[in-house]
């Protein structure tokens, strides 16, 4: 659509604007006030510098974090978005089907996140939940709060549990968006299943794919609750991911400089990626 | 083929409602029966856990409250972001494309940065402790999100619908209430969804800027779970019935999710 140049629109945005940079603006010059001063309470600043940038980035508890982190998000990505791909294919396309499945996978996403890290945490108990005495009744030695390989098991497939069904919506809208024509010619050409993914089905979902991914990066990248509830970070650090340590840092030890030198770190790394993202999305949107 | 692809969501489905089975299946329970014994269904049948939430008043009171500040998250952030929606599809101005960005990142932000300096800001402008300061705060993500999604249908509607309406002598107040909104119905209802589930299962910064008034109930889940011992059956009980507002919201919603998602963007 080619837009007329108005610069009166700027009105209509003002509600928003004052909004947001209410919420946004005056509380991240707050964490950057800390991130470059040292203080003592009662509004006692002195000046320190990039110093707890420099801590940070050379402390061995941040890089752990990060990897922890950097892992847990390629793990999550590589396996909820060919899956939610996967499940959107063989989802019906009409009747009686297509509401059951919609509302029923939908419903993960709309519980409290500290629920699902509760309900998790009843549901893998190695003696009263399903999950934890299955998995001992078959032979496996599982306790998710004893053994940091069965906690990372845990929270991996809870995240897969809470968030795939989005990566599903997003995927089946996508695929329905495609108009019967396509399929149809495919069928005319003798073109194989495959060849009808790589070449109709694929393209048409890159757009909605970008946004799974963006979104899926984003929450995946910030995760909180649900680990925190579950595992409480442990046993050890085993998955303690950023946001986790960055609370325990922040409200836990209230070493104010580094954690909010650690925020902004944090911040500008989620920004860097999402912007790239961004980007790209605009790129494939303008080519459409 | 055919039995195949019918049963990929069946697994998948079947695998996510396992965990709320398991939920729902400790709610009817004893406290007895759960620490001692390992039972598939309640053997002794009680609503006992139910009972206490409803007549518990810390109890029902962090529902009413969750409630509350969810609904008044959701009008404001329509409110505000559709004038600034129909901005963005329409016009050019002054740094448009820099400002639609800044508004996507704070839906970026990690909720953990903002949590302490949250905490500072609203108690220093006398609003902690109340629902006003939840549904404020949670606007940090939901406007930006609600901008996007309503820019998405918007732009689907033809600019010739405006122009129309103009030239049959439509102010642009009565053409933006009486034609652009009821047009673009199915993307408010999207937009209104999406803005309540947000700002319902978030926690961090509902539980940081609140203690007694406007306390959510997902905080007074984690903080019975840490003082009165290990009530299984009574924290199962509240995450149930944590589960049914969401699930009013999608039955509701259910034919436009699949068609919102095309259409918009979220």
């Amino acid at each position: 659509m080619n837009k007329t140049v108005n610069q009166k629109a700027w009105f209509f945005v003002v509600p928003v604007f004052v909004l947001v940079a209410f919420n946004a603006i005056i509380p991240l010059m707050t964490v950057v006030n800390y991130a470059f001063q040292e203080t003592f309470g009662n509004n006692v600043f002195m000046w320190e510098g990039t110093r707890w940038f420099k801590q940070i980035l050379i402390s061995e508890r941040f890089h752990a974090a990060l990897g922890r982190q950097v892992l847990f998000t390629l793990i999550i990505l590589v396996i909820q978005i060919p899956l939610g791909i996967f499940i959107a294919l063989n989802m019906p396309k009409e009747g009686i089907g297509v509401p059951i499945c919609l509302v029923l996978m939908s419903m993960p996403l709309l519980i409290p996140w500290n629920v699902v890290g509760a309900m998790w945490n009843i549901f893998a108990l190695p003696d009263i939940g399903f999950l934890g005495h299955s998995l001992n009744a078959m032979g496996f030695d599982y306790n998710f709060t004893q053994q940091s390989g069965d906690a990372w098991f845990t929270t991996i497939l809870m995240d897969v549990w809470h968030w795939t069904s989005l990566v599903v919506l997003l995927s089946y809208a996508g695929l329905r968006s495609i108009q019967p024509a396509y399929y149809q010619a495919a069928e005319i050409d003798g073109a194989t299943r495959w060849a009808v993914f790589r070449h109709i089905e694929l393209p048409k979902m890159k757009k909605v794919l970008t946004i799974a991914i963006l979104l899926r990066f984003m929450d995946s990248f910030m995760i909180y609750t649900e680990p925190f509830v579950l595992t409480g970070g442990g046993p050890g650090n085993a998955t303690a991911f950023l946001s986790i340590d960055l609370v325990k840092m922040a409200l836990g030890q209230f070493d104010l400089g580094p954690a909010a030198a650690m925020s902004l770190i944090y911040f500008f790394i989620v920004l860097t990626v999402c912007w790239v993202f961004y980007n790209l999305m605009m790129k494939n949107e303008s080519q459409l | 083929m055919k039995k195949v692809k019918w049963l990929v969501p069946t697994i998948y489905i079947i695998f996510l409602m396992l965990p709320i089975y398991w939920l729902l299946n400790m709610s009817f329970k004893t406290t007895t029966e759960i620490i001692n014994t390992y039972t598939l269904w309640p053997q002794e049948f009680t609503l006992e856990n139910y009972k206490k939430i409803f007549t518990d008043s810390t109890w029902y009171t962090g529902y009413l409250n969750s409630i509350y500040y969810v609904v008044l998250n959701t009008i404001i952030s329509v409110a505000a972001a559709l004038p600034a929606a129909y901005a963005f599809s329409r016009y050019k101005f002054l740094g448009d494309k820099h400002l639609f960005f800044w508004l996507l990142t704070n839906r970026m932000a990690p909720p953990a940065v903002f949590a302490l300096p949250f905490f500072q800001f609203y108690s220093s402008v006398n609003l902690f402790d109340t629902h006003v300061a939840v549904a404020l705060s949670h606007c940090l993500f939901n406007i930006p999100l609600a901008v996007w999604i309503l820019e998405g249908f918007m732009s689907a509607v033809p600019k010739e619908l405006d122009e129309t309406a103009y030239v049959d002598g439509y102010s642009f107040t009565k053409f933006f209430f009486k034609i652009f909104i009821p047009t673009i119905t199915a993307g408010i209802g999207i937009t209104m969804f999406f803005c309540f589930m947000f700002s319902w299962v978030e926690l961090l910064l509902a539980k940081t800027l609140t203690a007694v008034a406007a306390k959510p109930i997902a905080a007074t889940m984690t903080r019975t779970a840490s003082t009165s011992g290990y009530e299984l059956g009574l924290l199962a009980a509240a995450g149930s019935l944590t589960i049914i507002p969401g699930a009013i919201v999608i039955y509701f919603v259910r034919n436009y999710i699949a068609k919102g998602f095309a259409l918009g963007r979220v």
